[in-house]
């Protein structure tokens, strides 16, 4: 699957090769009512599996991007398909079901102030119908993979920022959704508890859920080495695979590489 | 999973952990109940005591004494036929003389003979057009008198100046009492209305989450319209449960004690509160619901 070239993203290299792309951007303009440009003719595809990042600095389109693929927002131009739908063709009515095989997880967590932990992560099995056994089955089973079991009964304003950004991920995954997106999920977040959040989104990718996590923490991308679409003022700048197909290299193997993409990690990063 | 149920227990939950504002709007149901419910009766009263005023209103015709019972006949058949005459009743100077005795007894006990003629009655249409009935029937002349048309008239009379303050005075009674009652319908409308909206205003990001994690709109309303039909039966209740102690201890005691108070007819007072319940409560769920569906649009 060669991406399509356009002259915004001179730097591009294609994408691994899953069967039908998950994301699929095909010259998405977004204009806001007030003349803002949020994106600016992005293309891009996004595979089955795949954890990508969309960096830049703020204000470059990284939410619009999120927003448009939770259908929160209408492409101005362009078309945006995910799973091969187009997303202009779903009525409103339906959005709901799109957003059921889409989680996402915020950098304010967004999680209802007045449910426990259990009800949060409870209320998104609630929405799709599922049965009471079932709901008592699978949110502690999914608070334990997120480490929140002994948390179950406490409110959202009693747990750290970590631990409720924990809870979010628990309820955007609860599903099994093949598509996870998140927001900043380590925007509010010290450095050791974001690489624990990474972990964990990292975890969810692995067993096939596609990723796409919105940030501007750089460390955090370096760290993860994998696939970067940089973003500048509504136009993807830079779409690179990095270390996506080598995760067994050696720590020297590492370090070289490290050392010979310090210099394009940084480049995009004025910060 | 039992929909209905889940709604229920979901709208139970936002009723208790959002206590202040569940109790701000009930409270504004039950005071605009309790106004509504004490001033629905008041206007009825009043605009039913105008319109009997307004019956009184009426046109006498005198007959001359000297008139045969043919020219009676002939002036009963021009006067149904006149515009605006909705009866005609005839009173003879028995029956008028019987009336004036039981208003006045002492009076006419004295007076040895009936001094007063045979007449007809005029009920009119609208009391508004009485003036219309009196010129037709005695228009002005020349020296400013009034002059019967018929030969068997002898005088036509609507206590004039009486005539014209009856209808004036209640005329503005009745359109002040109504002025008064659309009001105050609007009013509580606008006040209930604006309590629920705060109420779910302050829930706003709650229903964004909701919608983010993929929540159909009628997921998210049937709570809210649940919870408002909650809140607007506990503050219809209330009120209806304040009325009727205030009905009790109050009118009743009264209306047994002055006639008067209980002559116009009011409404029926289960009739009232049944209405009451039902207004609270749709104005309350419809509130709900509608006032969502700006938060909704995510």
């Amino acid at each position: 699957m060669a991406t399509r070239p356009t002259e915004v993203a001179p730097r591009r290299r294609s994408a691994p090769k899953p069967a039908a792309p998950v994301v699929e951007f095909k010259d998405v303009t977004k204009v806001y009512d007030g003349g803002a440009v949020g994106l600016d003719r992005a293309s891009m595809r996004i595979g089955r599996g795949e954890f990508v990042f969309l960096v830049g600095a703020t204000g470059c389109g990284k939410s619009t991007c999120i927003r448009l693929l939770m259908k929160e927002l209408e492409p101005s131009k362009g078309e945006l398909k995910i799973a091969g739908r187009n997303l202009a063709e779903i009525p409103r009515s339906k959005v709901p079901y799109l957003r059921r095989n889409i989680g996402v997880v915020f950098q304010d967590y967004k999680l209802l102030p007045n449910r426990t932990v259990y009800e949060n992560v409870a209320y998104s099995l609630q929405v799709i119908g599922e049965s009471r056994q079932e709901i008592r089955r699978k949110v502690p089973d999914i608070l334990r993979l997120v480490g929140l079991s002994t948390k179950l009964h406490n409110y959202p304003d009693e747990l750290s920022g970590g631990e409720q950004q924990r809870v979010s991920i628990a309820r955007a995954f609860v599903n099994h959704p093949p598509l996870l997106l998140a927001d900043e999920p380590t925007g509010n977040l010290d450095p050791e508890t974001s690489i624990g959040i990474m972990q964990l989104i990292y975890r969810i990718n692995r067993t096939g859920t596609t990723v796409v996590v919105a940030t501007h923490d750089h460390s955090m991308v370096d760290k993860m080495r994998r696939r970067v679409v940089e973003l500048q003022e509504g136009r993807i700048i830079r779409d690179q695979v990095s270390g996506l197909y080598r995760p067994d290299e050696s720590t020297s193997e590492f370090a070289i590489r490290l050392r010979g993409e310090m210099g394009i990690g940084a480049e995009g990063h004025p910060n | 999973m039992l929909r209905p149920a889940f709604f229920l227990k979901e709208a139970l939950r936002a009723l208790s952990r959002n206590a202040a504002p569940s109790l701000a709007a009930t409270v504004t149901v039950l005071l605009t109940a309790l106004v509504l419910g004490i001033f629905i009766p008041i206007v009825q009263a009043t605009t039913g005591t105008a319109n009997e005023v307004r019956n009184r209103v009426l046109v006498d015709v005198y007959i001359q004494n000297s008139a045969t019972d043919d020219e009676v006949e002939e002036l009963r058949q021009e006067l149904a036929a006149t515009t605006d005459v909705k009866t005609v009743q005839f009173i003879s100077k028995e029956e008028a003389l019987e009336k004036e005795k039981q208003r006045n007894p002492e009076a006419f006990e004295l007076l040895g003979r009936n001094p007063l003629p045979d007449s007809f009655r005029i009920y009119p249409e609208d009391p508004d057009s009485v003036g219309a009935i009196v010129d037709s029937l005695a228009p002005l002349n020349a020296q400013g008198k009034r002059e019967p048309q018929l030969a068997a008239i002898d005088e036509v009379r609507n206590r004039e100046d009486e005539t014209d303050k009856i209808l004036k005075a209640t005329g503005l009674v009745k359109a002040l009492t109504a002025g008064l009652a659309a009001l105050l319908v609007l009013a509580s409308i606008a006040l209930v209305a604006n309590t629920i909206r705060l109420s779910i205003f302050s829930r706003r990001r709650e229903v964004e989450v909701m919608k983010l994690v993929g929540a159909t709109n009628w997921f998210i309303r049937w709570p809210f319209v649940i919870e408002g039909l909650i809140v607007g039966a506990m503050g219809g209740l209330l009120a209806i449960l304040l009325l009727t102690i205030a009905k009790e201890t109050f009118v009743d005691p009264l209306s047994d004690r002055f006639a008067l108070l209980a002559a116009p007819d009011t409404i029926d007072f289960p009739l009232l509160i049944v209405l009451l319940l039902l207004s609270c409560m749709a104005v309350s769920a419809l509130g709900s619901g509608l006032t969502l569906r700006r938060f909704l649009r995510i």
